[in-house]
């Protein structure tokens, strides 16, 4: 009887530590939505490729509200999901006070840092893909004058505007960078309606070539710009294919190979903690080419490009970090 | 001639950006007016929107979108009407609901039908509202000023665009030269004389806010399918509420509802094209008072500079038949 229970007890100890190898991880989005074709979309895409490799199953939430945003990750926590991924720099104050409470699970923020034991963050260098996009919008320009329209007004995304404004300036001096804003409410990341309202003033003032970091309302402005038969720059995930031919390049950012990695880390047993800080030198960032827009990137601007991000890689040229001082020299 | 030129490029942007305020305040209008306060707007354009954009998706045909809009509008507006005049519930609480229903069930039915994560495939050009050039707008563009005027700001608008401003119009003869205005503003005024008349005043109600049904319809299929190419979720971003300001600030009439629309817009527009550019004389604005300001102006005029807001006395109260 007695080694009938013990082997039972070992029989449960060993199902116990295959499930532990087994991991349940755990993603959640952004207020932009899952489908948003840009950020959120872009780690979808990354846990996508987790299961297929592995069919390990995640599970994943679209919170609605800012409300949501404390409960979902602790719900995640507190039905031992592990790690748990967490899409935006919004959630650092909810993270901050959740990852105390759960020292042993695994969490990762992407785009901005957490400082506790049991966090990974990364962060992109976006600085570095805008300026490239941004020297490839003033090289296709052919009035000189260029815009830029970001979603709500924060610091992250002066990081890609003053790396947008730095390259479109070190491509040509003399290029005019116009700048809005959507708004200053979350709702500003899911507003075409204004977003190509906004574009189609910036094309009134002359620009003939329109970079957005907005999430859902950069749809809005890529298809005023195609509308008005201009070109747009994509954000995040490859957004070429929206209007095969009016959009210029996208800046990518991998934010997929981020969920992915921490999904895979995970499984692997080689989760690491800290601030990855991912830029061209890392791939973290790039611009898109394809067949969509390989009629629009002439061999001479791709020289000039390239060469500029072997400079970048090599720190010859240092593209400045809004986020450094929260002001842009360009 | 530049700033001439850029203000008419502003003007053109404000009748963009306020033919939804428009089209959704005069949606508002006609259910006020008869007393059935109409908070649901929002949720009647998105919904609007959304079958605009699956409509035209499917068969191809901005016409098609533009009939499954009003269609699915008038649903809403119905349910409202079902709520509010039959069964005499909140109107407010009713309102709200048809609100959090629009908002829900279009991502979860456009994910279904499109998996596109609740938007719907872009349209191509045949399948929207495109822009009509009016006839020498060309030929004149080089007259200076009104030349400027006509091809720039009266030309290149949608269909839906006309329409809205010709609705203006039409809704003031409606509300005040017909019998079924008279009575309809009589039945949100003192809804027991028009009973005592003999003229139902559930009917009445009803018709109401199908009229409401419709212009919602239209304001909803104007941002999918004539200033965008598609539903995408959320996409009112809360114009309905903008519109139920707007309807306010105008005191329930129809032509002060298109100036505080026109109004409304020309600050959005004003907003995009003077950030980052200091003003003479002010200097640098910031961003977040330009878009404050309807709200601060609806408030502060409000106040006592425009003089009282007085809604349609029987606004908000279900009408109960005396026994």
């Amino acid at each position: 009887m007695k080694r009938i229970v013990l082997g039972l007890l070992a029989a449960t100890a060993m199902s116990a530590s295959a499930f532990a190898d087994e991991i349940a991880p755990a993603l959640i989005y952004d207020l932009g939505g899952k489908f948003d074709k840009s950020f959120n979309e872009a780690a979808y895409n990354g846990a996508e490729r987790f299961k297929e490799e592995t069919g390990i199953e995640y599970v994943e939430f679209e919170i609605s509200n800012d409300a949501q945003r404390e409960q979902a990750l602790r719900r995640f926590a507190e039905n031992g999901r592990n790690p748990i991924v967490m899409a935006g720099f919004t959630w650092v104050d909810y993270l901050k006070k959740v990852a105390a409470e759960y020292p042993d699970t695994d969490f990762t923020i992407i785009d901005d840092a957490v400082d506790a034991p049991n966090v990974r963050s990364v962060t992109f260098k976006e600085q570095e893909g805008s300026y490239l996009v941004g020297m490839l919008a003033a090289l296709a320009s052919e009035t000189g004058t260029v815009g830029f329209v970001g979603g709500m007004q924060v610091p992250l995304i002066g990081k890609f505007e003053c790396g947008y404004v730095g390259g479109a300036k070190a491509a040509n001096a003399d290029a005019k960078v116009i700048r809005n804003y959507t708004g200053d409410t979350p709702s500003a990341w899911n507003d075409p309606t204004k977003g190509g309202e906004i574009t189609r003033t910036q094309i009134d003032q002359g620009a003939d070539v329109v970079y957005h970091a907005a999430g859902g309302t950069g749809v809005g402005v890529l298809q005023a710009a195609a509308d008005a038969g201009k070109l747009g720059i994509g954000v995040d995930s490859n957004q070429n294919g929206l209007h095969p031919g009016k959009v210029l390049t996208s800046m990518v950012k991998q934010v997929d190979v981020a969920v992915y990695n921490a999904f895979m880390d995970a499984k692997n047993g080689e989760f690491s903690y800290g601030l990855q800080d991912l830029g061209l030198a890392e791939d973290g960032v790039g611009y898109a080419m394809d067949d969509n827009n390989k009629d629009l990137v002439t061999d001479e601007m791709k020289a000039t490009v390239e060469a500029a991000k072997q400079k970048i890689i090599d720190g010859e040229i240092v593209v400045h970090n809004f986020l450094s001082d929260n002001a842009c020299p360009y | 001639m530049d700033f001439f030129h850029a203000l008419i490029l502003v003007l053109d942007s404000t009748v963009r950006l306020s033919v939804p305020l428009l089209l959704a305040a005069l949606a508002g209008l006609y259910s006020e007016r008869s007393g059935v306060f109409d908070i649901g707007l929002e949720g009647k354009m998105l919904a609007g929107a959304f079958a605009a954009g699956a409509a035209a998706a499917v068969t191809g045909s901005a016409w098609a979108g533009l009939g499954a809009a009003m269609l699915i509008s008038i649903f809403l507006a119905l349910v409202h009407g079902f709520a509010s005049i039959t069964h005499r519930g909140n109107q407010i609480v009713s309102g709200v609901a048809i609100n959090f229903i629009a908002a829900g069930s279009t991502i979860i039915l456009g994910q279904a039908w499109f998996r596109q994560g609740g938007r719907t495939p872009s349209l191509p050009g045949e399948a929207r509202f495109g822009a009509i050039e009016l006839p020498f707008a060309e030929a004149v563009r080089d007259v200076p000023i009104l030349g400027d005027v006509y091809s720039e700001l009266i030309s290149g608008h949608s269909l839906l665009t006309y329409a809205a401003f010709l609705l203006v119009p039409f809704t003031w003869w409606v509300l005040f030269r017909t019998r079924f205005g008279l009575r309809l503003r009589a039945v949100g005024e003192n809804p027991a004389a028009v009973d005592t008349a003999g003229i139902s005043v559930s009917w009445l109600r009803y018709r109401a806010v199908i009229c409401t049904g419709i212009l919602t319809g239209m304001a909803g299929a104007y941002l999918s399918m004539a200033q965008n190419a598609g539903f995408v979720k959320d996409m009112t971003a809360g114009r309905g509420f903008i519109a139920l300001a707007a309807l306010i600030f105008a005191k329930w009439k129809p032509v002060p509802v298109m100036f505080a629309c026109l109004l409304f817009g020309f600050l959005d527009a004003f907003a995009i094209r003077i950030q980052g550019t200091p003003l003479p004389l002010i200097g640098q604005v910031p961003v977040q008072f330009m878009q404050a300001l309807p709200y601060i102006l609806t408030v502060v005029l409000l106040a006592g500079f425009i003089g009282k807001a007085i809604p349609p006395r029987a606004g908000g109260v279900p009408y109960v038949k005396e026994r």
